[in-house]
C-alpha cells in the first residue's frame, strides 16, 4: 500500500513538472515547484515507512522548512533583484 | 514576562520532541541553544503579544478542528469541480472585510481563508482582504462570514499591542 | 481492532495519494494561474493531510506521530503564506486573472473578458 502512495505522488510530481515546464508565466512555474516541494516532504515521510525507518520523518522536517524559505527568497529575488534589502524603507518601493 | 516564558517553553518542548536524546549533556546543549535563542528573539524585539501568541492557545484546538472539516469540505467540492468534464468553474474576486481587531486576528483570518481550497487571500490592507474563489458559490459561502465570527472568538483574548505589556 | 485501523490507514493512504493527483492534474487543467493556485492547495491541503494521518495511524501513540503532526503543523503555517505571497507578487506583476464575477470595491461590474474560450 505504501508503494500506491508512493506511486501516487510520483504521477503528480510528473504532472507538476509538466507544468513547471510549460506554465506560461514564472509565477506557475514557482507554484509548481512550491507544490513540488510539498510533494518532496510526503515522498520521504511515506518512503521512511516504507523501509521501516521512520526517521526519515526528520529530513522531511527540515525539507519543509527549506522549501518555503526557498519560496519566500526566489520570490523576493523576483520583486527586488536582490535578497538583502529588507524592503520596507519605502524609498522605491514598487509594491 | 509571560511572552518570554512562554518562547523558552514552547521552544523547550520542541527541542526535547525532535531531539529524542536525554543525556544530560544533549539537555544542556538544548537548554543553551534555547536561551541563545529566546536572547536573539528578545534583540530583535518580537517577543510580544504578536509574535508569542500564547493567547490563542486555549482556544486553538477547537478553531484547527473546525477548520480541518472545512478544509476537508472544501476539498471534496474543489475536486468535483477539477474532475467533471466541461467548464464548471467561475473565478470571482471579492473584497471582504475582517472583522478582527488585531493584526494578528486579521493574519490568521487570511491564512485560514488561503488554506481552505477554493478560495485564496491575494491582498489584505486596513482590514480589507482581496480574495480569489473558484467558484461563485464559493464566494457566497464567504460573504456569510462563518470564518470571520470563528477568528473573532479565537482571538478574544488577544490584547491590542499597545496595550499590552509584557 | 488493528486490523480495523490498518486498512483504515491504507484507505486514507490510496485517497492521500489519488488526491494529490487530482491536484496535480488540476495544476495542467486549470485556465489561469490563480485557478491554478486551487488546484494547488488541493494537492498542498487535502493530499498532506490524508497521507500524514494515514503514516499517524501506522505509527500508533509514540515520539514519531508527535513529529508528524509537527510537520503537518508547519505545512499548514508556511504553505498558505507561501501561496499568499505568490499570488500577492502576481498581482502587483499585472499577471491578470480571467473573471467571470469581480465584485471587488470599485470594479466596474463583470468583468473584461468573460467570453474567453476554455
Amino acid at each position: 500500500m505504501f508503494l500506491a502512495a508512493l506511486a501516487g505522488i510520483i504521477i503528480t510530481m510528473i504532472l507538476l513538472l509538466t507544468r513547471a515546464i510549460v506554465g506560461p508565466t514564472v509565477y506557475d512555474r514557482i507554484l509548481a515547484i512550491n507544490v513540488f516541494g510539498t510533494k518532496t516532504v510526503l515522498f520521504v515521510s511515506v518512503l521512511g515507512f516504507f523501509n521501516g525507518r521512520p526517521e526519515f520523518l526528520d529530513l522531511a522536517l527540515t525539507y519543509a522548512l527549506i522549501n518555503f524559505i526557498g519560496t519566500i527568497a526566489v520570490l523576493k529575488f523576483m520583486q527586488y533583484g536582490d535578497l538583502g534589502w529588507a524592503g520596507s524603507e519605502g524609498e522605491d518601493s514598487d509594491v | 514576562m509571560r511572552y518570554l516564558l512562554g518562547l523558552l517553553v514552547g521552544l523547550a518542548i520542541l527541542w526535547l520532541v525532535l531531539s529524542g536524546h536525554y543525556a544530560p549533556m544533549f539537555l544542556a546543549f538544548g537548554l543553551g541553544s534555547c536561551l541563545f535563542t529566546v536572547w536573539l528573539c528578545h534583540r530583535l524585539g518580537s517577543i510580544d503579544a504578536e509574535g508569542v501568541p500564547v493567547d490563542l492557545l486555549p482556544r486553538l484546538p477547537g478553531y484547527m478542528l473546525w477548520l480541518l472539516w472545512q478544509i476537508l469540505k472544501a476539498n471534496v467540492d474543489v475536486a468535483a469541480r477539477i474532475l467533471r468534464p466541461g467548464r464548471h468553474i467561475s473565478p470571482t474576486m471579492i473584497t471582504l472585510t475582517a472583522h478582527q481587531r488585531t493584526p494578528l486576528g486579521q493574519a490568521v483570518f487570511a491564512n485560514s481563508v488561503t488554506l481552505t481550497p477554493g478560495t485564496i487571500t491575494v491582498g489584505l490592507t486596513d482590514g480589507q482582504a482581496e480574495v480569489h474563489a473558484l467558484s461563485e458559490a464559493g464566494s457566497h459561502d464567504l460573504d456569510g462570514g462563518v470564518i470571520d465570527q470563528r477568528v473573532r472568538a479565537l482571538e478574544s483574548r488577544v490584547r491590542h499591542l499597545s496595550s499590552a505589556g509584557s | 481492532m488493528i486490523w480495523f485501523i490498518n486498512s483504515l490507514s491504507w484507505a486514507l493512504l490510496v485517497v492521500g495519494a489519488m488526491t494529490c493527483v487530482i491536484g496535480g492534474f488540476g495544476m495542467l487543467r486549470m485556465p489561469d494561474f490563480y485557478t491554478r493556485t486551487h488546484a494547488a492547495s488541493i494537492a498542498d491541503t487535502g493530499g498532506m493531510l490524508l497521507i500524514m494521518f494515514a503514516l499517524m495511524l501506522q505509527a500508533g501513540l509514540t515520539l514519531i506521530t508527535v513529529k508528524l503532526v509537527l510537520i503537518v503543523l508547519f505545512l499548514m503555517i508556511t504553505s498558505p503564506t507561501a501561496s499568499h505571497a505568490l499570488a500577492r507578487a502576481a498581482l502587483h506583476d499585472d499577471v491578470k486573472p480571467r473573471l467571470n464575477h469581480d465584485k471587488r470595491m470599485g470594479a466596474s461590474g463583470s468583468a473584461n473578458d468573460r467570453h474567453d474560450p476554455s
